[in-house]
């Protein structure tokens, strides 16, 4: 499998099928379709990486970051999106909001 | 005791005694009745927020609204001279919604030349002239240049753009804002181009969440597993109390103190906001705005640490500045009498690296987790009051603002009444 990552995050490239996800509407779905192992794997695997990771894509200019970097913002995105349930709600959804919605329809790229 | 010093009456509540302190209905809220009415007596005779200027950043930019509480839909365009104005989205041949794409109940928006009817292929200039009619020579008396599109009243203030659906409106935009808004000239709204754009369905009458934003009473409560434990705990043994309200006309504003996140015990942060220095409150590094001097509007109590100011414009929209240097806006637009449809903006000035972007998006990643439960909240009030098991409730000097927005619905609605039966009896 060719890998999506920079060569420094190899450690990280089981999560990048999952979680390189280029959309608020992609990441929010993927996490709502998970199960609570399954986010706090992802957490406790990137989460000791995510300073490294923000300086990695830091270091070429936004609106120039190449596929690699570009894939490794989208997870930090991802981590961002995760860190909600993982930190303060211990379950996937936000607490007393199963129901609602709210749809993001415009963001800016990346 | 208070924290902040109250106006002399006590209360912010007896501060403006046209409000009374009186337990108050929510009847408005879940009558259909009430709805119908509101159409004409508010949304068709207030000035409305559709947008902002970036939103047409250029001579033929254009995009559609649809105002289903006035039943019509508009076209917002900046015309070759320059000048944002707005039409009914009709054809003037058969009536046909002259701008849509796939759906002609979706919004649309780009950029043109001239607007062409999909149906018999009339084409209207962007300051709205009929500039061409297929097979012309069959019609009668056909006078083109009285057959443009119907216009409606536009204005911009601050790079904000308003509509008003009344054939006259009472004031102009600047008159209705009124000086406690129009003070917020100069604030650099121009600057912050990076939007987040949310919407949502709302099963609940457009004024329950209007007030769901409009006191921070149920912040500790409600939003109590946002935030540690160390924080929650805190924050609920504090309570709330804001240092300023302020009503002027039908619009209204509550400034807060704030909070000096990076300065709070590490254990009442979130890991993920010490990494991103970002969180609800937005980025914590504060952008440098370019401004010597901020407008007199903002801040009002000359709080500091300042937290926000969240100003509430009649009749459907809410601009917050936070002090960290960006600004939400909110619009409800009612689709019936329990439902509407919200929609929730994040501004920021443009992020010049990666990591001010990751920053950002934890600001909207938490903004969106907090309205999740301001609005599942919301549903399960509207069905409770529509139940009508007790019909009035209590509201606390810190929820003035609800108590001033369904005063000023009354108001308008008792106003338009009025109005009306002078009309027949004239």
């Amino acid at each position: 499998m060719t890998a999506v990552l920079p060569p420094a995050f190899a450690d990280l490239e089981p999560y990048a099928a999952t979680w390189c996800l280029a959309t608020e509407t992609e990441r929010y779905a993927r996490r709502q379709a998970s199960t609570m192992p399954q986010l706090q794997e992802f957490y406790d695997a990137c989460f000791p990486r995510l300073e490294e990771a923000i300086a990695h894509c830091d270091a070429f200019p936004l609106d120039d970051l190449p596929d690699d970097a570009l894939a490794l913002l989208h997870l930090v995105y991802s981590l961002v999106m995760v860190a909600m349930s993982v930190e303060i709600f211990q379950q996937v959804k936000a607490t007393d909001a199963a129901d609602a919605e709210l749809e993001r329809i415009e963001e800016p790229v990346p | 005791m208070a924290r902040w010093p109250k106006p002399p009456e006590g209360s912010w509540t007896e501060h403006y005694p046209e409000l009374g302190t009186a337990p108050i209905s929510y009847e408005d809220s879940i009558s259909p009745e009430s709805f119908e009415l509101e159409r004409e007596a508010i949304f068709k005779r207030a000035w409305l927020n559709v947008g902002r200027v970036e939103q047409l950043p250029r001579k033929g930019s254009y995009f559609t609204r649809e105002i289903e509480v006035a039943k019509t839909s508009l076209i917002l365009v900046r015309g070759t001279d320059d000048v944002v104005r707005a039409f009914h989205n009709i054809c003037r041949h058969r009536g046909n919604k002259l701008v849509w794409n796939d759906f002609p109940r979706e919004e649309t928006s780009g950029t043109c030349r001239q607007f062409t009817c999909k149906y018999h292929g009339w084409r209207y200039d962007l300051q709205g002239r009929l500039n061409f009619v297929q097979q012309e020579g069959e019609f009668f008396d056909l006078d083109k240049d009285a057959t443009g599109l119907a216009p409606v009243h536009c204005e911009v203030w601050s790079g904000f753009v308003f509509v008003n659906l009344a054939p006259e409106p009472e004031q102009t935009l600047t008159e209705f804002l009124g000086p406690m808004i129009t003070d917020l000239d100069g604030y650099p709204f121009d600057k912050m181009t990076e939007r987040w754009q949310y919407r949502s369905q709302v099963g609940a009458n457009w004024k329950l969440f209007m007030d769901a934003f409009q006191e921070f009473y149920h912040a500790p409560v409600l939003h109590s597993n946002q935030t540690p434990d160390a924080f929650s705990a805190a924050a609920a043994q504090a309570g709330f109390e804001a240092p300023h309200y302020r009503l002027e006309g039908p619009h209204r504003l509550v400034s807060t103190s704030g909070i000096v996140a990076w300065e709070l015990a590490p254990d009442m942060r979130k890991p993920m906001e010490d990494i991103t220095r970002s969180g609800l409150f937005g980025p914590w590094d504060k952008p440098d705005l370019g401004v010597e001097k901020m407008p007199v509007g903002l801040n009002p109590a000359g709080c500091d640490p300042w937290g926000l100011d969240s100003f509430q414009l009649w009749p459907n929209f809410t601009i917050l500045i936070w002090s960290s240097g960006w600004y939400l806006t909110y619009q409800y637009w009612p689709t019936s009498y329990n439902s509407h449809t919200f929609e929730g903006n994040l501004y920021f000035v443009p992020s010049r690296t990666p990591r001010e972007r990751v920053a950002r998006e934890m600001a909207a990643v938490t903004f969106k987790e907090y309205a999740l439960q301001d609005g599942n909240t919301l549903e399960a009030t509207q069905t409770m009051l529509e139940s009508r098991a007790v019909t009035h409730f209590h509201l606390n000097d810190q929820e003035i603002l609800c108590r001033h927005l369904h005063k000023v619905t009354a108001d308008w609605i008792a106003d338009y009444q009025a109005e009306n039966e002078k009309g027949t009896t004239r």
